[in-house]
Order: structure tokens, then sequence, then C-alpha cells
């Protein structure tokens, strides 16, 4: 493995966590928006008792890969930073009133409805907006200016792909937030909050494959050499195809402790979380070797090998010191049963 | 105005924005770490309130400081790409670190707060420490990329190439723990002095002798105590800084003196305002040799003057008055703090005279304004160079236009995000009033 290869893996692997934690966040986000008027419901609670303590740990995350990308590949950064002006503004404006909104909420009770709207309204544009980075990094949509490279904004809005994908990634935000939320109400024991996710995913589910074919097809027409790629990794994709419809029928298994309800949540969301895992790692191979088509590659963009080492030497360091934390975070927040059971 | 002025605005402006937030988010964890000590070690059930009511305060704060932050942190690269891409070769270690730093304050914040009730007192200083420790760490390290644009080693250009890349050189640049520790300590320095600011207001609107005046002065006192060391800190340590620019900046102590020509027995000048027609500071108190002096702990200590250096390299004059309000603040409240010190401890007066508590409220703000003034002169000292003399600021911005109206809209929401959180700290402390703690 070169060490390019490796950046990009790890690079990845970050964006992958990302994507399925932020995907739960959002869509949490939405979900506490959605029941926030149906009183005595549960399904509320229990959003909220998850989302307080983790949007902040999500959210390093995006910081993690701005890093990971500008320290890794200095050499994409003018032409990515450039292009992205527009859209990344975008979400960064929502992501400020959305992370703000959602913690006032709790403090405000006055405006809580109003707060709680926005915040679930502009969590669900956040996913829609920077997922067009994939996109614009399939190329196409860029164009050259006098020299200089620009975002090509008719051709971004008139892309089939755009819509595709923005599609895709609120769809999955929702189907994943409802599966793991339905687990999470399942351990602590809130069937009727169990019962909502559970009814939300399974309507979800069919949604998901409808958006994931429309990526294959938009991808089929305006990025042939992505799409020659995907196919070499078929195997991958059909793989990754086979988990979601484990995640999927894990839904209608009968209960472990209740007859009176269906499914084993857990299994689920741990399917379809391999799922996902599976679906990036395909794209993100696909996309190689070009980290922005067709300007910059892997090796275009590398850092110098020293700045590699030294970073590569404090991400191990850093991440063995912070282990028994998340360790610590996930037993308070996402295992203990009198924080999750509270009333 | 030119697409660059208006990087540089819109630059500059989300980090005005986010420096009031995170300089509360590094000073506020050890002010509620002094309280939960101070309540374990007296057993005065106060400072339980106080660390109590502190810390809804800060995750309040916290929620602005984080986006802004990560505005700040993506912004680098979308309007400095050209900055980031040398920064990403040379150094990104501070960056990355900081990453870590970022994690430590997340996970034990979260902990700390929603979880309180589950944590043992032990546990709960623990916790508290390490955001603390979390948040002090990433404001050294961010400091860390800035004090490399002041002073850039580590690696060399050859024909535009970088080359010779030492990532650890770079990091331990050789402003870096000079500048870290002036931010550090003017931010603990700040933080004290907001919470004084918050109890003295509270304490003109309690009647005297009163349960919630005696908490109040007890924060009070802990502000001014902790603000007034800390003062005295940020003295010594901007000193430092400006020994550093006597070394290795010398046209930014230049043009924070307002020196022209070169000398030794260089006066200084206090308050003014610097003409460039007749290169003279007008208004001015001068003191013959101190500049001297201070720069060099000798009067016949040589300072470079403007004049050395080609007018195009020259930063704005009018960065003697940022300069000069910075030093100005820093002296009155180490006056203000020692003052109020002496009244309190020595004298043993219960209550304040009304000029002093007014003094006392206005000293937050006042930090605040510093903290500002000392950010702006720096960036803006630093001009035409985004780093010093490797790359101008015209070579690092974005060139994808559109700036203008992304500048408004930046602006605006930080207007209106800044009366919302003031509303919402309002709101919040309105339907938890003290009496639900603490009878009157
Ligand atoms: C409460 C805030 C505060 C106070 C009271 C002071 N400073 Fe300061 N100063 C800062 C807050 C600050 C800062 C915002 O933290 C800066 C901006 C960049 C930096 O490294 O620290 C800074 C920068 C800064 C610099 C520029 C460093 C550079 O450009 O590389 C100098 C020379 C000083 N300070 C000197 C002083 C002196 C002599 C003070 C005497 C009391 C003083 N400061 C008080
Ligand atoms: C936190 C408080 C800060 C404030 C209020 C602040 C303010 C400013 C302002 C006003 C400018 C525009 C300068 C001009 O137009 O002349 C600027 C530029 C800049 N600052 Fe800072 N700054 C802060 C911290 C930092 C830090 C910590 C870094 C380093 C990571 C940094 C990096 C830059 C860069 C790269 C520019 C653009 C290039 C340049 O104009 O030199 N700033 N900042
Ligand atoms: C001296 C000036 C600065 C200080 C003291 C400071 C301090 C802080 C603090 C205390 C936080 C909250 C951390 C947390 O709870 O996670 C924060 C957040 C953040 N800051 Fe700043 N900061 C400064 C300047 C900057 C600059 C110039 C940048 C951009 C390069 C930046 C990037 C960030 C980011 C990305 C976050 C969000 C981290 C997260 O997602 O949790 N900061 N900063």
């Amino acid at each position: 493995m070169t060490d390019a290869l490796l950046a990009i893996t790890m690079l990845w692997i970050f964006v992958m966590i990302y994507a399925v934690a932020a995907a739960i966040d959002f869509g949490a986000g939405f979900w506490a928006m959605f029941y926030m008027k149906r009183k005595r419901n549960r399904a509320t609670t229990m959003v909220n008792r998850f989302l307080s303590p983790s949007w902040e740990v999500t959210n390093v995350f995006v910081v993690l890969i701005v890093v990971a990308l500008f320290s890794f590949f200095p050499g994409a950064t003018f032409t990515l930073g450039t292009v992205l002006l527009i859209p990344g503004s975008l979400v960064l404006l929502l992501l400020l009133v959305r992370s703000a909104f959602l913690v006032f909420a709790h403090s405000v009770q006055k405006y809580k409805a109003l707060l709680t709207v926005t915040s679930g309204v502009t969590g669900l544009l956040i996913p829609a907006i920077l997922v067009l980075v994939l996109p614009i990094a399939q190329g196409g949509l860029i164009e050259v200016v006098e020299g200089l490279e620009r975002l090509d904004f008719r051709a971004l809005l008139t892309s089939t792909r755009t819509y595709a994908f923005s599609f895709l990634a609120v769809v999955s935000s929702l189907y994943l937030s409802a599966l793991f939320l339905s687990d999470y109400a399942n351990e602590a024991g809130e069937k009727e909050a169990y019962r909502i996710f559970r009814r939300n995913a399974l309507f979800l589910g069919p949604v998901l494959v409808l958006a994931a074919l429309s990526i294959v097809g938009a991808v089929r027409r305006e990025a042939e050499w992505f799409y020659a790629n995907l196919e070499a990794n078929g195997i991958l994709l059909i793989l990754s195809l086979l988990f979601f419809v484990i995640g999927y029928g894990a839904l209608f298994l009968p209960h472990t402790k209740e007859s009176s309800l269906l499914g084993r949540p857990r299994l689920a969301v741990i399917s379809t979380a391999v799922q996902f895992l599976l679906a990036s790692a395909t794209y993100g191979m696909a996309h190689l070797p070009y980290l922005v088509y067709p300007v910059v590659t892997l090796e275009s963009g590398f850092t110098h090998p020293n700045t590699f080492r030294a970073l590569f030497l404090s991400f191990i360091i850093g991440f063995l010191i912070l282990t028994p934390g998340f360790v610590y975070f996930w037993k308070m927040f996402l295992k203990d049963t009198g924080y999750l059971k509270q009333e | 105005m030119d697409e660059i002025l208006l990087t540089r605005a819109l630059f500059g402006t989300t980090m005005a924005f986010h420096i009031i937030f995170a300089t509360m988010g590094v000073a506020l964890p050890l002010m509620i770490l002094s309280a939960e000590i101070l309540y374990q070690k007296t057993k005065d059930k106060d400072y339980a309130v106080m660390a109590k009511r502190w810390i809804k305060g800060f995750a309040i704060l916290l929620a602005v400081a984080i986006p802004s932050g990560t505005i700040a942190g993506v912004q680098l690269s979308l309007l400095w790409p050209g900055y980031m891409k040398i920064i990403g070769e040379v150094v990104p270690l501070p960056f990355q670190i900081e990453i870590f730093a970022f994690f430590i304050e997340a996970l034990f914040l979260s902990i700390y707060v929603y979880a309180a009730d589950r944590l043992s007192p032990l546990m709960r200083i623990v916790s508290v420490s390490l955001v603390a420790f979390g948040a002090a760490a990433s404001a050294v390290l961010i400091t860390n990329a800035h004090a490399f644009q002041n002073t850039p080693v580590g690696f060399r250009i050859v024909e535009g190439q970088i080359v010779d890349v030492d990532p650890w050189a770079a990091f331990f640049n050789p402003n870096f723990i000079v500048a870290a520790s002036h931010v550090l300590v003017t931010a603990y320095m700040t933080g004290a002095f907001m919470l004084a600011s918050v109890a003295a207001f509270k304490m003109l609107k309690a009647s005297p002798g009163s349960s919630h005046f005696v908490y109040y002065r007890k924060a009070l006192m802990l502000g001014l105590i902790i603000g007034g060391l800390f003062s005295i800190f940020s003295a010594v340590t901007g000193h430092e800084s400006a020994i550093h620019l006597h070394h290795y900046n010398p046209e930014k102590l230049a043009a924070a003196e307002g020196l022209f020509e070169t000398r030794s027995h260089a006066p200084l000048k206090i308050g003014g305002w610097t003409d460039p027609e007749t290169q003279e500071v007008k208004y001015a108190i001068e003191i013959p040799g101190l500049l001297s002096f201070l720069a060099g702990y000798s009067f016949d200590e040589v300072v470079r003057g403007l004049n050395d250096f080609p007018k195009e390299y020259w930063p704005p004059l009018f960065v003697r008055v940022l300069f000069n309000g910075m030093v100005g603040i820093g002296m009155l409240l180490i006056v203000l703090s020692i003052i109020g010190f002496i009244w309190r401890h020595i004298l043993k007066r219960d209550v304040f005279p009304k000029w002093m508590m007014s003094c006392f409220v206005v000293s937050g703000p006042l930090a605040m304004l510093a903290i500002e003034l000392g950010w702006i002169f720096a960036c803006i000292g630093r001009q035409p160079w985004a780093i010093y003399r490797v790359l101008s600021t015209a070579d690092a911005a974005t060139t994808a236009g559109h700036i203008a109206p992304l500048f408004v809209l930046f602006t605006g929401l930080y207007v209106v995000l800044g009366i919302i959180t003031v509303l919402v700290l309002y709101f919040y402390f309105k339907r938890h009033p003290l009496a639900e703690e603490i009878p009157v």
C-alpha cells in the first residue's frame, strides 16, 4: 500500500463514520420536529435524549474530515476550496442555525416549537447540500474560466445526479435514524416509540432502494468513467444489497422479548450499517485514482512524505488516548439503562 | 470593494464572532472548576449553585462556539485555499491535534452536563477538568497555526515548490510559546471578568446583606481575583509578545509604536494618532527611552523604524490604535481588580461604592474588546502577508468570486444569532431564577 493510498483509506474511513453518525443525527433532528406536536408521545423524548449529548461529538467529525483532507491532500485544497465555496458556505450557515437552535430549544420553553422546526428543517437541508461534493468530484460540473476553476452552477442545477444524490442523502438520513431510534427505544423499553420508528423504517426502506437506483441511473448517463469502475466492483455492491435485505428483513422477525412486537432492531441497525459501509467503500474505490475528476489525482494531491508520517503517528497516538473516552461516553448514553429509561 | 478585501472582511468577521464564544468556552470551564473545588473544600452550597448555573450558561454559549468554530475552520479552506495549501503541506499538525482536543472537550462536556447526577464528586471534577483541558488545548493549538503565520519555519520554497519539510520544526516555531501563553491567559482573564460583570450587575439589584447579595458578591470576588491574577499574567505575556515582535516582525512593532526612524533610546508613545505625512504621532504622551528599554532592557537597544522597510511592506498605520486600546484596557483592569481586592479583603468592607460597581459591570465587555483589538491588531498588523515574507494575502485568497453576497449572509446571520443567544440566556435565567436554588 502506498502512503497516498493509506491516507485516502483513512480519510474515507472518517467519511464513512461521519456519514452514518451524521445521517442518524440529522434524521433524529427531523423526527424530533415531526413528533413534536403529539402530546404523550414518547418518541420525542427518546430522540432528545439521544440528540442532546451526541450532536457535538458528531460535529467534530466535520472538522476532522476537512482537516484530514487538506493535510493529507493539500494539492486538492485549491480546487475543492474554490469550487465548494458556495455549497460549502450554505452548509456552514445551516449548520450554525441547526446546532444553535437544537440546544436553544431545550433552554427556552416559550419558543420551543419554532426552534425545533427550524433545526429539523435545516437538518434535512444539510445532508442534501453536503452530498453534492460527490457529484462535483465526479466531474462534469467544474468549468475553467480564464485559467481559474469554478463551479458550473447551470450544470449543477440541471444535472440529474444533483437531485439523485440529494434525494439519497435525505432518505438515508431518515431511514438510518428511524432504524437507530427504534433500537434505542427498544433498549429503553419504550414500546410505543419503538412501534412508531419501526413503522417509519418499514416505509422508508423501499424508498431508499429507489433512491439508490436513481443514482446508478444518473451516474451511468453522466459520469461514465465512474460507472465503469462501479461495475468492476459489482460483487461488493451485491453484497451490500444483501446486507440491506437482511437489515430490512430483520424488522419482520419475531421480537426476542415481547410477543406483541415484531422485529429485531439491533440486527437491523447493524446489518444496515454494514450495508452503508460496504456501499461507501465501493464508492470510494470506484473513485480512484481521482480525487477530483479529472484534475486532481491521489498522487498529484498528496502531501509531503514527512508531513504524512508525522500526521499518521499523531493520529494513531490520538485515537489510542481517546478510545477510553469514547467507550465511557458510549456506556453513559447508549448503554446505561438508567439514562435510557429515566422519566 | 475588491474581492480580496471582501474575503478578508468575511473571514475577519467570522473570527471576530467566533472568538467571543471561544474565549468563553476556554475560560468558563476554569471558573466552573474553581467553583467546584471551592465547594468541595468549603462545603459552602453557594459555590455548588454557582457551578451549576455557570455550566448552563456555558452549554448555551457552546452551542454557538462549536458551529461558529466549524465555520472558521472550513472557511479557512474555502476562502484561503492558497494559504491552506501551504499549511496542509507544512503545519497541519496543530489542526490535527486540535481535533483530539475537540473530542475530549465534546465527550466530557456531554458527560458532565447530561450525566451529572450519575457522577461521583471525583468524576465530576475529573470531567470538568478534562473539558477545561480540551478547551485550553484547542486555543493553544489554533494559536500555533497563527504563530506559524508570524514566524514560518520548517520548510524551504525552491522554484515555487515546497521542499525540506519538517512538520515538527514548523509546529515548534519561535512564536508558538509566546503567542499561545498570551492567548490562553487573556482568555482566562476575560472569562473571569465577564462573570464578575454579571455578578456586579445582579448585586446592584439585590438588597445589601440579603442571601442573594452575598451569593453574587462571592461570584464577583471569584471573578475579580482570578481575573486580576490573569490580567497581570496578560501584561507579562503581552510584553513578551512585544519583545518577540522586536526580534521577528519589527515592522509590526514599528507600526504599533508609530516609530519611523531606527534608533536607540527610542521613546514610548502612549495614545495619539500616527500621521504618515509628518511621520509623527500626534497628541501622544512621550516617555523618553522607554521603548528601547522595554524591547531590550537597555536604553541603548536599537529599535527599527518603518523607514527601514519598503513602503509596500508597511502594515496599515491605524493598527497603533488597536494596540493601544488592548494595552490600555489591560492596565486598567489590573488596577481595577487590585482596588476591588483591597476594598473587600484588606479594608473588609461589605459593600462597594457605586462607581466601583459600575466599573465592575463594564470590566467583562472591556476585556472582550481587548481580545478583539488584539486579534485584529495581530492579523492586520501582519499585512500585506498571510504568511510573513512567504505568502501574500492576495495569493492566499480564493478566486471563486461571489464573496459579497456571502459576506452579507454570514454577517447578517452572526448579528441575528448574537441577539438570539442573548435572548436565550435571558429567558433561561428568567425562568430559572436564583431564588429557585437559594431562598431570598
Ligand atoms: C484581554 C485581552 C488582552 C489584554 C488585556 C492584552 N492582550 Fe495582547 N493580545 C491579546 C489579548 C490581550 C490577544 C487577542 O490574545 C492577542 C491577539 C493575537 C495573539 O497572539 O494574542 C494579543 C496580541 C498581542 C500582541 C501581538 C502579537 C503578534 O502580533 O504576534 C502584542 C505585542 C500584545 N498582545 C501585547 C500586549 C501587552 C503589552 C499588553 C499589556 C497589558 C496586552 N497585550 C494586553
Ligand atoms: C480569533 C480571533 C481572530 C480575529 C478576530 C481575527 C481577525 C482577522 C481579521 C480582521 C483578518 C483580516 C485582516 C485584514 O483584512 O487585514 C484576519 C485575517 C486572517 N487571519 Fe485572523 N483573526 C483571528 C484569529 C486567527 C487565527 C487563530 C488564525 C490562524 C489559524 C487566523 C488566520 C488568519 C488568516 C489566514 C487571515 C487571512 C490572511 C490575512 O489577512 O493575513 N486568524 N483575521
Ligand atoms: C484564539 C482563537 C481561538 C480560540 C481561543 C478558539 C477556541 C475554541 C473553543 C474553546 C471551541 C469549542 C471547542 C469544542 O467544544 O469542541 C472552538 C471551536 C472550534 N474552533 Fe475555535 N478557537 C479560536 C480560533 C479558531 C480558528 C482561527 C479556527 C479556524 C481555523 C477555529 C476552529 C474551530 C473549530 C473548527 C471549532 C469547532 C470544533 C467542534 O466541532 O467541536 N477556532 N474554538
